[in-house]
């Protein structure tokens, strides 16, 4: 268990600069994080502190945030296939981030752009438990996901088309794919609350999802109260997502993927699963937007593009094992 | 049919030879004779609509519309397209063009003849060229075979998008750029309503290259299109200059 731990940070760490040290300005490795730690004049510790700095910081924040809400709300509902971005919840927190940047509600009040999106986020995220019921099938939730996110994707699409800015209706990809490209310590400001007080709720949840696996009665009978779970876990997805997708637009397969992959190592129980698919996210997501440097400098290549790539196949393989169960 | 046509067609045509111009003319972001194009009817470049005003000709874009040209011609309604003008010369040519196709000749040799007066003048002032970065949204910069690095160059700026290679458009990362570390930062005016594209004009790295230099935001209508109103745009140039020159000893 300590290994894990003690693996996955390092990959973190590792990943992290890496993040600061890879970007079309070349400068080299040592003179790089010089000029991020000592003080100085010129570009290069510009071109550190304000840009790949928050860059790097916001890869590691949201990846870990992703991890964190999936593996907590895999755990809750006890199905492989509950992910922020495939149920739908990133979607709805994007719909929210838009209507208040055109609405100009971003512009006017403080945090108004998280705030907003924390709301669409727990809209989303209600109306999934509503609809799965409290321990739904894989199909009703991948339904109710499905609508959700195909409605929320309409709607922000349509809220950009309407928009009089030129430059709106192109937008629709980033909302869609996520891409932290030319983000700044603003953003890493507007992020951070939110995700901070989700993630504090989300690691309440562990002794009480490490209960449920021996079922809802038994858990109760240990003094853990559901209906008090279900509202963290509520809140706690929204506030991190929502704090992520405000920033960064809906990001999938992160929530999806790493716990997945981390579940063999933590023994199946739930709770450590939590903190360890928060390191496996940041790791996910800080190599993701490492790949993108590299792949296509110039372009702004979107992340989601990456996660998709990475997390799609996996589906093949759930897909693989069910069939092998089954016979 | 196209913004920049119909600004030289307003220049160039007599009275009531013009019925319609496109509705972008009447933009004041965009057109630099917003004001002029009011008194016009205008028009959305749909095929119909200007099929049913039954015009003599269409005066368009060669990049505008395709299909609505070919569709114009197929009814039977002649339709001269003009190329873009990328060069001061070029601007010229389009104005001559101009006049030849609407019979003006006379206004248009007049138009040309101020342009040139006033475009010598430009030239004639000469000196250390401060080194300048148009950065629009999205990190979209202009080089030198576009009508924005050309009126950089011809106000006696030094364009840093082909110091990177670029003769055309395109992206220069804002990491790059803040290594440059260029004398200004000329930026495109927001237009209305948000865009994440436009929030990098203002991040906090171009606040920094402008808090040490003085700076320009410039305004699009003056700047798109190949007519005399590039003058204006020079001119603002040529004062940004001068500045930094005075600001650099």
């Amino acid at each position: 268990m300590t290994r894990l731990a003690f693996g996955l940070s390092g990959l973190v760490a590792v990943l992290f600069i890496a993040a600061l040290v890879v970007g079309p300005a070349e400068i080299g490795v040592v003179h790089s994080i010089q000029a991020l730690v000592l003080d100085g004049e010129g570009p290069v510790p510009l071109v550190m502190r304000e840009i790949r700095l928050p860059r790097a910081v916001l890869a590691l924040m949201i990846g870990g945030s992703l991890g964190l809400a999936g593996a907590a709300m895999q755990g809750y509902l006890r199905n492989p296939l509950a992910d922020p971005g495939l149920i739908g919840v990133s979607g709805s927190a994007a719909l929210g981030a838009v209507l208040a940047i055109h609405t100009g509600l971003a512009a006017s009040v403080a945090l108004g752009l998280p705030l907003a999106a924390l709301a669409g986020a727990l809209i989303g995220v209600g109306l999934v438990m509503v609809l799965a019921g409290p321990s739904g099938s894989s199909l009703t939730l991948i339904l109710a996901g499905i609508a959700i996110s195909a409605l929320t994707g309409a709607f922000t699409a349509l809220v950009l088309n309407l928009s009089p800015n030129p430059y709106a209706a192109n937008e629709i990809v980033f909302w869609m794919m996520g891409s932290l490209a030319d983000r700044s310590m603003v953003h890493v400001w507007i992020a951070l609350p939110l995700i901070a007080v989700g993630a504090v709720l989300l690691a309440t949840l562990s002794r009480g999802l490490d209960a449920l696996t021996l079922g809802e009665d038994a858990a109760e009978a240990m003094g853990i109260g559901l209906r008090q779970m279900r509202l963290t876990l509520i809140f706690g997805t929204a506030a991190v997502v929502g704090g992520s997708t405000a920033v960064a637009g809906a990001i999938g397969f992160v929530g999806l993927v790493v716990p997945h992959l981390l579940r063999p190592f933590v023994g199946a129980r739930p709770g450590r699963l939590l903190w360890a698919s928060a390191l496996g996210g940041a790791a996910m997501l800080l190599a993701a937007d490492v790949a993108v440097r590299m792949i296509l400098p110039a372009r702004d290549l979107k992340l989601g593009v990456v996660t998709a790539l990475v997390g799609a196949p996996l589906f093949l393989h759930l897909i693989y094992r069910i069939r092998r169960e089954g016979i | 049919m196209n913004l920049c046509t119909d600004q030289l067609a307003m220049l160039v045509a007599g009275a009531g030879q013009l019925v319609s111009v496109s509705h972008v003319a009447r933009d004041p972001l965009s057109s630099a004779m917003a004001k002029e194009a009011a008194a016009y009817p205008v028009n959305h470049g749909l095929a119909e609509e200007i099929y049913l005003m039954q015009p003599d000709l269409v005066i368009t874009g060669s990049f505008t519309a395709r299909a609505t040209v070919d569709m114009l011609t197929r009814l039977g309604i002649e339709v001269v397209m003009f190329e873009p003008a990328a060069t001061m010369a070029q601007i010229t040519d389009r104005i001559e063009q101009m006049g030849a196709v609407l019979g003006q000749q006379k206004r248009a040799a007049a138009l040309i003849t101020e342009f040139d007066t006033q475009l010598a003048a430009f030239q004639a002032e000469q000196g250390a060229r401060p080194r300048a970065a148009l950065y629009y949204a999205n990190g979209y910069t202009l080089g030198d075979k576009t009508l924005a690095g050309q009126i950089l160059t011809t106000a006696g700026l030094a364009n840093i998008a082909a110091e990177y290679g670029f003769s055309g458009g395109g992206v220069i990362p804002l990491e790059v750029l803040a290594m440059a570390q260029p004398d200004t930062v000329i930026t495109g005016r927001p237009y209305p309503g948000a865009s994440r594209s436009e929030e990098i004009v203002r991040h906090p790295v171009i606040d920094t290259l402008r808090r040490a230099h003085p700076d320009a935001s410039i305004s699009n209508s003056d700047w798109v299109c190949g007519t005399p109103f590039v003058l204006r745009a020079i001119d603002d140039m040529v004062a940004l200059r001068r500045e930094i020159q005075k600001a650099t000893p």
